[in-house]
């Protein structure tokens, strides 16, 4: 007894030290400091693009003169190119991704699935300067000579696919961004329907159900969530991506109708103008397009939460 | 759980305060062109004299101009003279010493054309605002008599970064086109008319060997090394040009009187052998230094940068400064207070 309660208070210090109450302080401290670092962020990039801001007001936002001579900036062509090219991305990568991801997952031999699964996480750690090369080397010439080609003799009379083309723009911009992005919607959403449980397979095949039509009606509804989580991913990486779009997007700040012209995103002229930015108002623009950028990712974001919002009301699994 | 979070935030005013008083060392930051002679030069420097150890950050040359202005480098170093606006927010004038030279050449890329194009100005000039369109523009044939000329669209590449590059070539535009010099402008970005815009001298390369029928503006240095095709272009006299350290050298010694602050426009210069698109590029030096041991330690680099130093010029692709520009920066030195 008398050692028992000699040894009471080093137990409690051992508790207190040695497990919960450390483990509590710390993780705290990692998940504020993502508030923190957030917060500071925004801030930052409010504060150092105030001389435009007070300069431009709302009509930056709305404006298309970028003109570092006569100090005259606006974001719109940037905006411009930075949707169109995500959503290019997405309309080519989500139903490759899906698709692949369902084979994977439901229909590949396994042996075929590990290693394909291997190559598609492969794909996903290559840095994006390497596929800027690979554009320029290989995509560029392809999308000049054949695809833009075959598109305009088909959909010509559409402005979207007519005018001259140059080989670098948004369509080609938004095809490299499609091959960067759909090793993630691969990757999570095969990781989403593999979580979906077995029995939800089975019942649907003790049903009567084809292989396909347990796929369709049983599995993919159950992972909605996870195949939606992988395309916002997707978009996430897309909105923000810098290097591989500056090397085939051809860096011009006007709108153009057609997919084939050149354009510009906003994190690609950030890259490119803001080293050797120099004065208040042109260096205060360019942060206050960090700060759209930051918005726009927001805004994207939240119409996400409630697309999910909206479907699972209706829908057959909650997370 | 308090004491934790107090703790963490109490080491790092500690950490930081002692990166502030790291070594004495020299901090340069500023323009990419001249990088590559300026690390060599400081690394020759301090083997000669080991106590002088200059950190140069080759960020931009409108970064490098920022932070003189901000005081956070001890010199800066760019590829434009500064403007007059931002001399005036300085309290202390920086002082500009051009240390080497370099050139823009016009690289293209047209199938089945071995010939070395000759381009005036007027052609440059109207490829870059969209006057002239196609290869076989009338105005290209004269100056090129017996090459043969297809008629395609003329693609035309420009940087899209800022660039030191791009003043000295928008600098050359606004001397030789009224039409350039209202629309447009000098700077190093500049609301570029039409075209392709790259990413660094390396993205321009890429563009132009990737688009048949294409024109791009790089440096010098840079067509030489990447084995690109460049144009000989009519000088101001009326005769066409390679261009070369020899050409860009004539530029400099031919231009019109050299102003006492160095802030000069060698483009467009008279003179039958100079290259009409050639630049300098400056180190940027305060005029008061209140350290004396940093004083003596960028007196005497610019001293030795101005005599040993230039013969490493050539070595690297850069055309050393003409005997009476050294003799009259020199005098400059002693400027520095």
């Amino acid at each position: 007894m008398a050692t028992s309660s000699a040894a009471h208070p080093a137990k409690l210090a051992k508790r207190r030290f040695g497990g919960d109450e450390v483990a509590y302080c710390f993780t705290l401290l990692f998940a504020v400091s993502i508030l923190v670092i957030t917060v500071f962020l925004v801030w930052e990039l409010w504060v150092h693009s105030s001389p435009a801001r007070g300069k431009f007001g709302l009509g930056f936002l709305t404006s298309s003169l970028w003109n570092p001579v006569t100090d005259q900036f606006g974001a719109l062509p940037f905006i411009y190119g930075t949707v169109i090219t995500s959503a290019l991305a997405l309309l080519i990568a989500v139903p490759l991704g899906v698709g692949a991801a369902i084979y994977l997952s439901e229909l590949a031999p396994p042996r075929l699935s590990n290693t394909l699964t291997f190559l598609v996480e492969l794909l996903a750690a290559v840095p994006s300067v390497i596929f800027g090369l690979l554009a320029i080397f290989t995509l560029i010439p392809l999308m000049r000579e054949y695809f833009e080609p075959a598109l305009q003799s088909v959909f010509g009379s559409l402005p979207l696919f007519s005018g001259h083309i140059y080989g670098v723009g948004y369509l080609t911009a938004g095809v490299i961004l499609a091959i960067m992005t759909f090793p993630f919607i691969i990757s999570v959403s095969r990781e989403a329907l593999m979580a979906v449980p077995r029995e939800q397979r089975e019942a649907a095949l003790a049903l009567g159900a084809t292989k396909w039509e347990s796929t369709y009606d049983a599995v993919l509804p159950f992972a909605r969530l996870g195949i939606l989580g992988s395309v916002f991913l997707a978009l996430a990486r897309a909105l923000g991506e810098t290097m591989a779009v500056t090397m085939v997007i051809g860096n011009d700040p006007k709108i153009h109708a057609s997919l084939f012209a050149p354009g510009y995103t906003i994190a690609a002229v950030i890259a490119n103008e803001f080293t050797e930015a120099s004065g208040d108002t042109y260096l205060s623009s360019l942060v206050e397009l960090g700060l759209v950028l930051f918005a726009l990712t927001m805004i994207i974001n939240g119409l996400a939460q409630l697309l999910i919002v909206l479907t699972t009301k209706k829908g057959s699994a909650k997370a | 759980m308090k004491t934790f979070v107090v703790t963490g935030l109490a080491i790092l005013p500690a950490l930081l305060a002692s990166s502030a008083m790291a070594a004495d060392t020299i901090n340069a930051a500023g323009a990419t062109f001249p990088a590559p002679i300026y690390q060599k030069w400081f690394g020759e420097y301090k083997a000669a004299h080991p106590e002088v150890q200059i950190n140069y950050q080759p960020i931009g040359s409108g970064g490098g101009i920022r932070q003189l202005i901000a005081g956070t480098v001890d010199f800066g170093a760019s590829d434009m003279p500064m403007k007059d606006g931002q001399m005036g927010d300085m309290k202390v004038k920086p002082l500009h010493f051009p240390t080497v030279m370099g050139a823009v050449v016009l690289s293209y890329n047209i199938p089945n054309v071995t010939a070395i194009l000759k381009l005036t100005p007027d052609v440059i000039a109207g490829i870059y605002l969209g006057n002239v369109k196609s290869w076989d523009d009338a105005k290209i044939k004269a100056a090129n008599p017996g090459v043969n000329l297809p008629s395609k669209a003329i693609e035309v590449v420009h940087r899209s970064d800022g660039s030191g590059t791009s003043f000295c070539f928008t600098d050359y535009l606004s001397k030789i086109s009224p039409e350039w010099k209202s629309k447009v402008g000098v700077n190093d970005s500049v609301q570029w008319p039409l075209g392709l815009g790259g990413k660094g001298s390396d993205g321009v390369e890429g563009l132009i060997k990737q688009t048949p029928y294409s024109i791009g503006y790089v440096e010098l240095i840079y067509a030489v090394q990447n084995k690109m095709s460049f144009a000989d272009v009519q000088n101001a006299s009326g005769s066409f040009v390679t261009p070369s350290f020899k050409s860009v050298s004539e530029a400099a010694a031919n231009s019109k009187e050299m102003p006492d602050d160095f802030r000069v426009s060698i483009t467009n210069a008279p003179g039958k052998a100079s290259y009409p698109i050639s630049t300098f590029t400056w180190l940027l030096v305060p005029s008061h230094i209140a350290d004396p041991a940093r004083k003596k330690a960028i007196t005497g680099f610019l001293g030795w940068m101005l005599t040993t130093g230039q013969k490493d010029a050539e070595g690297l692709s850069y055309a050393q400064l003409p005997k009476a520009v050294v003799t009259k920066v020199q005098k400059q030195i002693a400027q520095i207070q």
